[in-house]
């Protein structure tokens, strides 16, 4: 579904928000983009989802090559943004409307889609107000129908979940999966909840400074011991991400910057396993994933 | 064909938008209508309001189709821009639509004027009046496309002030308020340099019933020059930003 290789960005001014990405994610799959604020998941979303053109590499996303085919692409995929995508002024309910009928669909396929959709997020009742007249999370919420209406094959969610409360939480994994389940959907998410990376991917691809720094299940990651959070800053260090290190040229990749150890001795007891491995089948993960939380 | 359609869409889209912002459309129209009424009696006494009134449709014109690129500005703060943009709808036609649904705004406001200039004593011929309003929607057309490249590479907080300012010597170098022909020379020769002084005194020979004249025809062609020009460079900018 996708697969790039030495995908990078770098922003005029200089800044390398993505150095180099080598990613695939196969049909069907759900994975989980793991980082650091700064390290380059929205970044390589966008370039992902056609709305920023790469400085190098290539991808080919569901069976379309990003750059010479880029209205392929769009035609396959939903995208949720960080920032989401609601109009203050417009009645949220038109503006889906449209959005769906920029997908090709006929009057009466649009609005029977975007009840359904509605429908299924518990939204329906909030669609005549305007964007300015919802609450962050119930615009949140109408940010992934406007993803879901057209039932992509593939989704791109960045950080789809912040702000929701724990029953919108809980709706959107059981919808995801539902969707996985009927229609072999694909999903491309990052998120900063490992709970949610944990219980809903089946693999986490973790990327810090604009690389892939780690890749595996949860339970690979997890490496036998301690949390995914444990984990995940045992991979990234522990120190905080701050303004512009992305920016500095030629800073070493996939390592922060000062003191390379962890200065926490709960991390010890994790082995920095996550860094070697590769990718690998899905169903242990994916087994362990469900095991863990029931459905709501 | 698909163009097309996601075009319409887009303009509907637009349209009913526009149309739910009637204080915007009533304040854009309002300046005008004072001029028509305040100032309009004073120069009925050396012209004729059949000279006044395509000032003043192009003063509205200029103004309110200058000004309409400000909306794209929170369509992309609020994310609703890369929303679109993602979807398969031709790029080109998620701008013409919204440049369609402001010149409709335009074409409102301008029958609003044309509708008050007849109570005030207005007198000109049906097909005059009706050529005059297509020739200010094809203007308004390309001011439109031309503002939102302006508003999409400005800073969005100088966008309004400067775009108002640069506004202001256009509409009077057009001959909006005084006919150029009562200016000296210099300011004659500087007016002919712009272009909308060629549309004004189009509208004005058409308020006049004079249809076949050079007048019109130089003001048609500057006008769908400056509309292809204006799309054209809309459009670029529009597929170039952000890729
Ligand atoms: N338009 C831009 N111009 C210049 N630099 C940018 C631009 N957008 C992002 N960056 C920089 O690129 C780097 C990666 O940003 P990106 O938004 O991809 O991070 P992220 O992983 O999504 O972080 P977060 O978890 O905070 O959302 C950051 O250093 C950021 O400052
Ligand atoms: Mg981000």
């Amino acid at each position: 579904m996708i697969k790039t290789s030495g995908l990078a960005k770098t922003f005029k001014g200089g800044v390398e928000a993505v150095r180099s990405i080598d990613l695939t994610v196969e049909a069907g799959e759900i994975v989980g983009f793991l980082g650091p604020n700064g390290a380059g998941k929205t970044t390589t979303m966008r370039m992902l989802t056609t709305l920023l053109r790469p400085t190098a590499g290539t991808a080919t996303i569901a069976g379309h090559d990003l750059v010479t085919d880029p209205q392929g692409v769009r035609r396959r995929i939903g995208y949720v943004s960080q920032g989401g995508g609601v109009g203050p002024s417009a009645p949220v309910g038109e503006e889906i409307e449209l959005h769906a009928r920029l997908y090709g669909m006929g009057a009466a396929e649009a609005r029977e889609r975007v009840a359904g959709t509605l429908e299924r997020l518990g939204l329906t009742a909030l669609a005549g107000r305007p964007g300015g007249a919802l609450s962050g999370g119930q615009r949140r919420r109408f940010d992934l129908a406007f993803g879901l209406v057209h039932r992509p094959s593939l989704l791109f969610l960045d950080e789809p979940t912040t702000g929701l409360d724990p029953q919108s939480r809980a709706n959107l994994w059981q919808h995801i999966r539902r969707l996985r389940e009927e229609d072999g959907l694909t999903v491309f998410l990052s998120t900063h909840y490992l709970d949610e990376a944990d219980t809903l991917a089946d693999r986490l691809v973790v990327i810090d400074h604009g690389t892939v720094v780690a890749e595996g299940t949860p339970a690979e990651l997890k490496g036998g011991a301690g949390t995914l959070d444990d984990a995940f800053l045992a991979i990234t260090g522990r120190s905080l991400r701050e303004d512009g290190e992305a920016a500095e040229p030629g800073s070493p990749p996939g390592r922060p910057h000062g003191e390379p150890g962890v200065p926490d001795g709960r991390a010890d007891e994790v082995p920095a396993a996550g860094r070697t491995l590769t990718r690998s089948g899905a169903p242990g993960g994916r087994a362990a994933a469900a095991g863990k939380r029931g459905n709501r | 064909m698909n163009a097309v359609r996601d075009t319409w869409l887009v303009t509907r889209h637009n349209v009913r938008i526009a149309l739910r912002q009637k204080a915007g459309i009533v304040f854009g129209v309002l300046q005008p209508l004072l001029y028509l009424a305040l100032f309009g009696p004073l120069f009925a006494t050396i012209g004729t309001w059949e000279t006044l009134v395509p000032g003043l449709l192009a003063q509205v014109g200029l103004f309110s189709a200058g000004l309409s690129g400000i909306g794209i500005v929170f369509d992309a703060r609020s994310g609703v821009l890369e929303r679109l943009r993602v979807t398969p709808a031709r790029r080109t036609a998620l701008l013409l639509g919204r440049v369609l649904g402001s010149s409709l705004t335009v074409l409102i406001q301008s029958v609003i004027l044309i509708a008050a200039g007849y109570a005030f004593g207005l007198r000109a011929p049906l097909p005059g009046v009706l050529a005059g309003l297509a020739l200010m929607t094809l203007l308004g057309v390309g001011l439109a496309a031309l503002s939102n490249a302006i508003a999409l590479v400005m800073d969005p907080d100088a966008f309004a002030p400067i775009v108002s300012t640069a506004v202001i010597p256009l509409v009077l170098l057009s001959g909006a308020f005084l006919p150029m022909s009562m200016a000296p020379a210099w300011l004659d020769v500087i007016s002919r340099l712009t272009p909308f002084r060629h549309v004004v005194e189009a509208i004005r020979d058409l308020f006049a019933g004079h249809y076949a004249t050079w007048t019109v025809a130089a003001g048609v062609a500057v006008t769908a020059i400056l509309a292809v020009v204006c799309v054209a460079v809309g459009t670029r900018v529009f597929n170039r930003e952000n890729a």
